[in-house]
């Protein structure tokens, strides 16, 4: 069954390459998604957790990526119909075959027991996304995949050399040189340190650029900016989700080892760091798609900040991971119905969205207030409970920066927001208006950002009890 | 054997400055070439003939040395670019910088703990020597094949420190670093065609519009 997850989209690869009618191909891409959130909630509940020594396998960490991820993307799937449908000009013939590999992709890299072999499907996602952002074929989106090929590649070299670190860590230790995930955890004692360390440092830079982590970003805005909105959903939500679960994997491996002294510090150096410049780029932004982008930043901050105090706040980043998917996926897929009828994304041009859009206009207004952690809606909830972690370990001053800082992010976004969604119209394509399958998805992923603000499931809860006490308990 | 690694060694950090001081770009990048038949040598230095080093020293080879190269150079004689590297930095910084990085490089590897059959080699400071060259190369030249040859050299040093475990290690996760070397350069290549068709340059100056 875990096999059928990362092969039945591959297959499906050649397969989209090869048929002549459009909008078949378009429609593989929801029967993908389908059939893959099928197979997750069926293996879910009757897979167990992986034995030491399996490649592939589920645990409560890989269970929760599953089950944030396939949603977002089944929404985004949906979306993708009609979007091709209405670009025909541009062909899908990149997009979708891409957009398959990458789902594949995904689901290796969230259900790895072999820090290589996650390596590689991190690196199989970036190669994948590459021609999902040069959708548009001009030249800003050829500069956006340049870095965005670029800093990303450098970025997951570095993250190699630091696994072949961990490895030399477990060779100088006496132990069989491995990097399977069990092996690593159970060595962990006698790991060497000086080599744990610096792997440490590397693994974070490397990860760290694929989650957009401050000051190794740069690439985002461009990236996010210059892609189609479904592939900032996908980006956002999915790909900064399992960069996520990679630095945590790194954690299982230091906490193992009793490090975690050390490299909390920097995932809170990093963490505060993006915070803050996601604050100050967020203030003067004249773009409502760069400001997603920064919004993104911010909230990887976020997460870094949370497993950096531990205990609590890692309870909470691990929901807040949930939410922000969920909500990165509505506030990406409304934004690009805006970009579409506006044929802009400069705030100069595009006004009155909540008139022109009725639905995608409100989509977005919500989606900013549900992102920016309004109540009732889930981060709200993961927001609040990181924030209960950082002053319940008694760091008022990180408590403090993080609330200004989120404040800061409220006032600056929606700033920009509401100029795009209020005041009369400006000058748009007539032709451009709400579809059902471009407004149904994202409304879906808020719902569901709603849901998660009033009521956790006991099953939920437990599942990121476990997960919490994988990456930080028991040592 | 030991002599023979720590000689092939050497010769990469010379190519390492070479790299870094060259004006010509096709000089470059036959450097690069001939840095990647170089550790080709090393495997079979370090572990002896077996079938295990034999492919990694063939996968090396013909990759690193061969086909990699060719690319690029077929790359630059189609495009008509010129053939300077135009770097952003100039030539003597740059060397100082590498200068500065592979002597931090040796300090920094005396700190790190080694196992018996590892001491005395060159293996670790020529590993991060290299790994910054590519990357000083990466940011400081303009041109964007410039960059995928600074890329090129930066994944060399991961490679070296990647023999030292290739005993240790399981196949799998080396041909996933060839393969991979190869899927990347070649997105890269087919990006650096539609850059060169877009702009008729492949200058990564051109590349600046996207900023704050």
């Amino acid at each position: 069954m875990l096999a059928a997850l990362i092969l039945l989209p591959l297959l499906l690869v050649p397969v989209a390459w090869l048929i002549p009618w459009y909008r078949v191909r378009s429609w593989l891409l929801p029967v993908a998604g389908a059939s893959h959130l099928l197979l997750v909630v069926l293996a879910l509940g009757g897979v167990p957790d992986a034995a030491p020594g399996e490649w592939i396998g589920l645990d409560p960490l890989s269970r929760l990526v599953l089950l944030v991820a396939s949603p977002l993307y089944l929404g985004c799937a949906l979306y993708a119909v009609d979007y091709l449908e209405m670009r025909r000009e541009r062909g899908n013939r990149t997009m979708v075959p891409c957009l398959l590999l990458f789902l594949s992709a995904l689901s290796m890299a969230a259900m790895s027991r072999h820090l290589g072999l996650m390596w590689l499907a991190l690196e199989t996602t970036t190669l994948a996304s590459a021609p999902l952002i040069y959708f548009n074929r001009n030249r800003l989106s050829i500069e956006a995949t340049w870095k965005y090929l670029l800093i990303c590649s450098v970025g997951i070299a570095l993250a190699m050399l630091g696994l072949l670190f961990f490895a030399y860590a477990a060779l100088r230790g006496g132990v069989p040189v491995s990097l399977l995930l069990s092996d690593l955890l159970a060595a962990g004692p006698v790991l060497s340190r000086p080599w744990l360390h610096a792997g440490f440092v590397l693994l974070l830079v490397g990860f760290g650029t694929k989650m957009g982590l401050a000051p190794l970003h740069a690439w985002k805005p461009d990236a996010y900016g210059e892609a189609p909105g479904l592939v900032g959903a996908l980006l956002a939500g999915g790909l900064t989700s399992l960069a996520f679960l990679a630095v945590l994997r790194t954690l299982q491996v230091m906490n193992a080892a009793g490090a975690l002294g050390m490299a909390r510090p920097l995932l809170l150096g990093l963490g505060l760091l993006s915070l803050l410049l996601a604050a100050l780029f967020m203030m003067r932004q004249g773009d409502f798609k760069r400001m997603l982008a920064y919004s993104s930043i911010e909230h990887m901050g976020l997460l870094a900040v949370g497993v950096g105090i531990g205990g609590l706040a890692t309870f909470g980043a691990l929901l807040h991971m949930i939410n922000n998917s969920l909500a990165k996926g509505c506030l990406f897929l409304s934004a690009g119905n805006i970009h579409r009828a506006f044929a802009s994304k400069r705030l100069a041009d595009v006004r009155g969205a909540l008139v022109a859009l009725p639905f995608s206009g409100a989509l977005f207004l919500t989606a900013f207030l549900a992102v920016t952690g309004t109540p009732p809606f889930g981060i709200f909830l993961s927001e609040f409970t990181i924030l209960r972690g950082i002053f319940g370990a008694g760091r008022l001053w990180v408590g403090l920066a993080v609330l200004v800082l989120l404040a800061t992010v409220f006032i600056g976004m929606g700033a920009s927001v509401l100029a795009v969604s209020q005041g009369e119209p400006t000058e748009r394509d007539m032709a451009f208006t709400d579809r059902f399958l471009l407004v149904a998805p994202p409304l879906l992923l808020l719902l569901a950002v709603l849901f998660l603000g009033l009521y956790i499931p006991e099953s939920l809860r437990l599942l990121l009890e476990q997960a919490q006490a994988l990456v930080e308990g028991g040592a | 054997m030991t002599e023979l690694s720590n000689l092939c060694l050497l010769l990469v950090i010379l190519v390492n400055f070479f790299a870094l001081g060259s004006s010509r770009l096709t000089a470059c990048i036959q450097a690069v070439a001939l840095q990647g038949a170089v550790l080709a040598l090393l495997p079979l230095a370090t572990h002896g003939l077996s079938s295990h080093s034999l492919l990694l020293a063939g996968g090396a080879l013909a990759l690193k040395g061969v086909f990699i190269p060719w690319l690029l150079l077929r790359a630059i004689r189609e495009v008509h670019i010129r053939r300077e590297m135009e770097p952003l930095i100039g030539f003597v910084p740059t060397l100082l910088l590498g200068a500065l990085a592979t002597a931090g490089a040796f300090i920094f590897a005396d700190l790190l703990p080694l196992v018996e059959a590892h001491q005395g080699g060159l293996f670790i400071p020529t590993s991060l020597a290299t790994l910054f060259s590519g990357f000083l190369l990466l940011i400081s030249r303009r041109k964007a094949i410039t960059q995928v040859v600074g890329y090129l050299i930066l994944e060399n040093g991961i490679f070296i420190f990647g023999i030292l475990l290739a005993e240790a290690m399981p196949m799998m996760v080396e041909a996933g670093v060839l393969l991979d070397l190869l899927v990347g350069v070649f997105v890269m290549g087919i990006v650096l065609d539609q850059i060169n068709r877009e702009f008729s340059t492949l200058d990564t100056e051109q590349l600046s519009a996207l900023k704050e």
